[in-house]
């Protein structure tokens, strides 16, 4: 009777992906600066677009900021499964007697830690940018703490769902940007309520409903989709 | 779960041709005679409104193309969850081929939509939550159509299309809940919410017949769609084979 | 409603004609469409059919 004949318990699978993705991710280290570095860039445009008058930039700011992460985390999906589904590991873990939606989620949350915290902990600079005032940019990153696992979470699915096939870069918009649009327009609203001095209790309340549906929902249609495109 | 015998008559792409075929021009018919009813009654009795005058007559077309955007989506979701839980080939097919006609309504309810608004309020778009939300709606539709297009294998097509329609399906109210809630928010900004009369029934009566008969022309189109459709998938079968020769064109 | 009060439609006509023109050629297009691929699909399988049975009988 020996130890390694034992099946690793369903957490056990969770904790050793993460861990393995992030060990990944550290080794590609230098390719996380690029969808962190588009925000920023995206941001920094409007400025010089529009105005770089104060008064306007503090107007757009909730909603530019907010679309510049909608569309980062969008561009950061690529790195999401496309190696492992380029190297066959990703056919392998389907393959696995554990829950292909559990592993999914671990997939999704370590792809989260390591793009959607930056874009997270990016907010008070680019606060600054946009000259938002201090209780503005704590609304901001509690929007983005709420909203960027949202982004990440239906926007597996959306990579899923395109992950075979040839310039699905673009198709991902189109399918991805508009189920966005809700936590779009409660982040950003919130973020301009607080500007104002006003109740941002409801639309947190929304992106936690929003966040605890996708946790439960999006691994199941990802994991779907993912046996779809493996084959 | 065991499906009603009367599903299984539908399911094979054999029959459904053969029965489509022979329902066709009832609808056909049926839609013909409630659209003249409803544009005669439409267009000819119902007054001209008090304050709209008579350009709100544009709500005949944009109500029910835009009551219809969501039926079609909705059934197209339904037919897709039936066929991807049940494996029935005619289910994917209706919610493939109903695709283009539901964008065609949502496409349709946005532009007299815009006409509408024009000479009413003087702008041909405003960012109220209906127009808004039917142009979301556009994408879904248009998004569910290139997804079908890039994948080859029609199985797959029908797989991942079902499952982008029913992530969708679960997001429309959330959509539609969330736009509702920003358009009321800035509601002093726009212009003015596009609203129906209100309605006479006089006004009414032409716009739930020209609902039915749009609804009857969605189930004529939608059966001579999948018809053509069933003859390409099912090309390797004997039963398409003797058809495809037997024709006299 | 006089014929030329209809036509007219309390000056509005541009857009209650160019919606219901629109209407009609859209919905027009969606249902005349299908006649046109199935006869189009008709006559491809025929050619392909045909083909099969060369192939078959120079197989035999």
């Amino acid at each position: 009777m020996s130890a390694s004949t034992q099946q690793p318990s369903t957490t056990g699978a969770f904790i050793s992906l993460i861990k393995r993705d992030l060990m990944l991710s550290y080794r590609h280290r230098n390719e996380l600066l690029n969808p962190l570095l588009f925000f920023v860039i995206v941001v920094t445009l409007f400025p010089l677009g529009v105005s770089p008058e104060k008064q306007l930039l503090q107007t757009m700011a909730p909603g530019v900021i907010w679309v510049a992460a909608l569309l980062a985390a969008m561009l950061s999906l690529d790195t999401l499964f496309k190696s492992d589904y380029e190297d066959g590991t990703l056919e392998q873990m389907m393959l696995s007697p554990h829950s292909n939606a559990v592993l999914v989620l671990a997939k999704i949350f370590s792809h989260w830690l390591v793009t959607g915290v930056p874009i997270i902990l990016m907010a008070p600079l680019l606060g600054i940018f946009m000259f938002l005032p201090a209780e503005a940019v704590s609304t901001l990153m509690l929007t983005l703490l709420l909203g960027t696992p949202i982004l990440s979470l239906v926007g597996a699915i959306g990579m899923a769902l395109t992950l075979g096939l040839n310039r699905g870069g673009m198709l991902l918009s189109l399918l991805v940007l508009p189920l966005y649009i809700p936590v779009l327009i409660f982040s950003a609203n919130a973020v301009d309520a607080s500007m104002a001095g006003l109740e941002i209790k409801g639309q947190l309340y929304f992106l936690e409903a929003l966040l605890v549906l996708s946790i439960t929902l999006a691994p199941l249609a990802a994991a779907a989709a993912l046996k779809i495109s493996v084959e | 779960m065991k499906l009603p015998a009367i599903v299984h008559k539908f399911s094979s792409p054999k029959n459904f041709y053969i029965m489509s075929g022979k329902m066709i021009p009832w609808f056909m018919w049926s839609f013909l005679l409630s659209l003249f009813v409803g544009l005669y009654y439409g267009l000819f009795v119902a007054p001209p409104d008090y304050q709209q005058g008579e350009s709100y007559r544009i709500m005949y077309i944009h109500v029910p193309a835009a009551w219809m955007s969501m039926f079609i989506y909705m059934i197209m979701a339904v037919s897709a969850a039936v066929g991807l839980i049940w494996r029935i080939k005619t289910a994917d097919l209706m919610a493939s081929v109903s695709a283009p006609i539901g964008a065609a309504f949502t496409f349709l309810a946005l532009v007299t939509g815009s006409l509408w608004g024009k000479p009413m309020w003087g702008t041909y778009w405003v960012w109220d939550a209906r127009l808004t939300s039917e142009l979301i709606l556009l994408f879904l539709y248009l998004g569910f159509i290139a997804l079908q297009a890039s994948i080859e294998d029609p199985r797959n097509a029908a797989r991942a299309g079902a499952i982008l329609l029913i992530v969708g399906v679960v997001n429309i109210p959330i959509i539609h809940y969330s736009v509702e809630w920003w358009s009321t928010l800035h509601q002093g900004a726009t212009v003015a919410k596009f609203d129906k009369p209100s309605m006479h029934i006089s006004m009414l009566i032409p716009l739930l017949v020209l609902a039915t008969s749009f609804k009857l022309y969605y189930v004529a189109s939608v059966l001579m769609r999948a018809r053509g459709e069933i003859l390409r998938r099912e090309q390797n079968t004997r039963w398409v084979k003797e058809i495809v020769t037997g024709e006299s064109s | 409603m006089s014929v030329s009060e209809f036509f007219h439609m309390g000056g509005y006509a541009f857009y209650v004609w160019s919606s219901y023109g629109l209407a009609l050629v859209v919905l027009g297009w969606i249902m005349i469409s299908p006649v046109f691929s199935k006869k189009a699909i008709i006559k491809e399988l025929k050619i392909k059919y045909r083909q099969q049975e060369r192939q078959h009988q120079e197989d035999v």
